[in-house]
């Protein structure tokens, strides 16, 4: 057989019907991920075509998106404020009932953004091919999955026959190679890489992070890496499973037992890419060459080094517009511009590594007069851990507001937003126009970046905090 | 689903390169639970005021949109998240094809599944395009050629499944349903291997 890379050897083995230049593939899906904005109108269609969901027991429901993160709205008499988002979070329950799937609702332990607590519970596992109604589903291919975003028709295909029509994509190798300096984290990687190829440059393809600086990483960290590959238009983000992926997932709730542990080890250990294996396209990305990175425009392609000045290149519309919506000029500096808002959560940056690293900075400080910084964790069980670490006490202590789990400020829907004009210093995913609420300008960062920004109420270098 | 042939309208023209799904439909509109109603919405910050008040500048307000069916967009066209609101938004305030160089992978399968056409034209094409705001263009699906009321036209690319279904007005959940003997064979398959 020839070299094969790990995503040829997931796709080949979830094709149920190979591809044709007539056809595309039927491809099977191991897990379905579900949440309550991208469903109600596939379960709507089951229902008006008298279908089941065909794998329940292949299928898991939370609430994230639309769900506040404030505590009396969670567990309190107090009802959810936004009536829109109260009534999708019923409808998913009433949905999750009638079709018998397992749904991780509002008050449950288990609760939290979809990306984080598939891979918490051990759901998440190697070799998998993995769908969600969210194009942040990517994250899951941290773990060797094939990961990826589909829309509402697809979940409604998925939900009848625990398939998908796919045609195959093309691979790209992101080779990275050396050693992350102190106070530069995965977070400044991906958004480097993003930086390099462009938010179109992985458009078509399923990308694998590769190299010796991978290696490096935490599962956590490569979360953080694979989350974003939508970022650069990729269909998916890969890394092939290694020691550090089976670490983390020994002993998880839902990962195999005993001697089914050994047996799925044994298989997950030839998903790694063959060497000699070849690639449609690839990139090298130097890793000890990259510093904290700051988006200054309106999409996360337009990144740089947080030290350096914007590039000038007024009269490019794009440019021009994004300026303007941001309030910049071509040849600032970035550091020392005023903050209004920090948000540190999101699929990108709420797990409990991301908390530490703020706490490192947060510890023994205060939040700059005049700044609100929202720290919300990626799901109830990272609330708990960070409660029970301290960490929370050490936010509270230096001013933050400290919230239930849920996707919060990254994407405006739930009640959290940033006013118009307001700049927020974010961890999360997307600096679209209006993402955070209209007009909100949003500069993404790494959570150390974004803790120190908070601390100065301005944008800083977090190195000079450490 | 009715079937598409033929695409034969004027055109509006949104020359902004890499439009993401947040500014086609912004995620405080996606608390819906049904598919209609979301032309409203459609470049919602683009398109209003905060006062909620119409911004008499933008292009899909201007008389020379109305009846327009197909959108001229610049590189990269519905990037971000996989929302198919965007295209549910886009369909319902009455466009049938979207034209631009590159359109991302999910909106692009999102619209295919909704009877919205993602053309994706050369260079040359699209700068034409983006140059003659409401011109008169022929899309057909048939022989998969757009054409320019000067005369020009060019082949576009689309995947020839999706093509097939939305020429006979087929729902591809029927053709899956229809490859159920073999998922359960996959199945009984995959359980023996682990």
């Amino acid at each position: 057989m020839p070299a094969r890379t790990l995503f040829d050897k997931v796709w080949a083995a979830h094709e149920v019907v190979a591809e044709t230049p007539d056809t595309p593939a039927v491809l099977y899906v191991d897990l379905h991920l579900v949440h309550e904005v991208t469903t109600p109108q596939a379960f709507s269609t089951l229902r008006s075509l008298g279908l089941r969901v065909r794998r329940p027991d292949r299928t898991l429901a939370t609430m994230d998106h639309s769900t506040p993160t404030h505590t009396e709205q969670v567990f309190g008499s107090v009802p959810i404020k936004v009536d829109a988002a109260a009534r999708q979070v019923r409808q998913l329950e009433q949905n999750a009932a009638e079709f018998g799937i397992e749904l991780f609702g509002m008050r449950d332990a288990r609760r939290g953004i979809v990306h984080i607590i598939s891979p918490e519970l051990g759901c998440t596992q190697p070799g998998m091919t993995i769908v969600c109604g969210d194009s942040h589903t990517s994250t899951h291919g941290a773990f060797g999955a094939l990961a990826f975003g589909i829309g509402t028709t697809e979940v409604g295909h998925v939900f009848a026959t625990q398939a998908l029509l796919q045609r195959k994509p093309k691979s790209f190798a992101v080779n990275i190679e050396g050693q992350l300096s102190p106070g530069v984290s995965a977070k400044d990687l991906i958004l480097s890489i993003i930086g390099k190829i462009g938010v179109s440059g992985g458009t078509g393809h399923v990308l694998e992070y590769r190299g010796s600086t991978v290696r490096s990483l935490s599962m956590e960290e490569r979360m953080t890496v694979c989350n974003m590959s939508i970022e650069a238009g990729a269909r998916a983000g890969m890394i092939g499973p290694d020691e550090v992926t089976f670490e983390y997932l020994k002993d998880k709730p839902r990962a195999p037992r005993g001697k089914a542990w050994d047996v799925a080890v044994a298989r997950w250990r030839t998903l790694a890419t063959d060497a000699g294996a070849r690639f449609d396209a690839s990139v090298d990305i130097d890793a000890a060459t990259i510093e904290p990175m700051i988006t200054y425009g309106t999409n996360p392609g337009m990144v740089l080094p947080i030290g350096s000045a914007i590039p000038d290149k007024t009269g490019d519309a794009v440019f021009d517009k994004a300026m303007h919506y941001m309030g910049f000029h071509g040849g600032e500096g970035m550091l020392g511009k005023p903050v209004n808002v920090v948000f540190i959560g999101s699929c990108t940056n709420g797990r409990l590594e991301d908390l530490q690293a703020a706490a490192q900075i947060l510890k023994g400080r205060k939040v700059a007069p005049g700044v609100h910084l929202l720290i919300v964790p990626g799901s109830q069980q990272i609330k708990q851990e960070a409660e029970a670490a301290g960490l929370a006490d050490i936010f509270k202590a230096a001013g933050a507001d400290w919230r239930e789990s849920g996707c919060s400020m990254c994407l405006g829907m739930n009640g959290d937003t940033v006013a118009a004009g307001q700049y927020s210093i974010s961890t999360s995913n997307r600096n679209f126009e209006g993402r955070q609420g209209k007009g909100a300008r949003t500069l993404l960062v790494s959570p150390l970046t974004a803790a120190a920004s908070a601390v100065t109420g301005r944008i800083s270098d977090p190195r000079e905090l450490l | 689903m009715q079937p598409i042939k033929r695409i034969a309208s004027k055109t509006v023209v949104i020359a902004s390169s890499d439009i993401d799904t947040d500014q086609i439909i912004p995620a405080r509109f996606l608390t819906t639970t049904t598919k209609e109603g979301l032309g409203k919405q459609l470049f919602a910050d683009w398109r209003y005021q905060s006062d909620g008040s119409q911004r008499a500048e933008f292009v899909l307000n201007r008389p020379e949109a109305r009846g327009a069916e197909i959108l001229v967009a610049g590189r990269n066209f519905g990037c971000g998240s996989s929302r198919e609101h965007a295209p549910w938004a886009l369909l319902d305030f009455g466009f049938r094809a979207v034209v631009s160089t590159a359109i991302a992978d999910i909106f692009r399968g999102n619209s295919l599944k909704n009877g919205l056409l993602p053309i994706v034209v050369d260079e040359q094409t699209s700068q034409w395009l983006l140059d003659h705001p409401s011109a008169q263009v022929d899309i057909d699906l048939e022989s998969m050629r757009l054409t320019l009321p000067t005369g020009t036209s060019v082949a576009f690319p689309i995947e020839p499944f999706a093509r097939h279904c939305l020429l006979n007005g087929l729902d591809e959940l029927g053709y899956l349903r229809a490859k159920l003997n073999d998922i359960e064979r996959f199945e009984a398959a995959q359980v023996l291997s682990s």
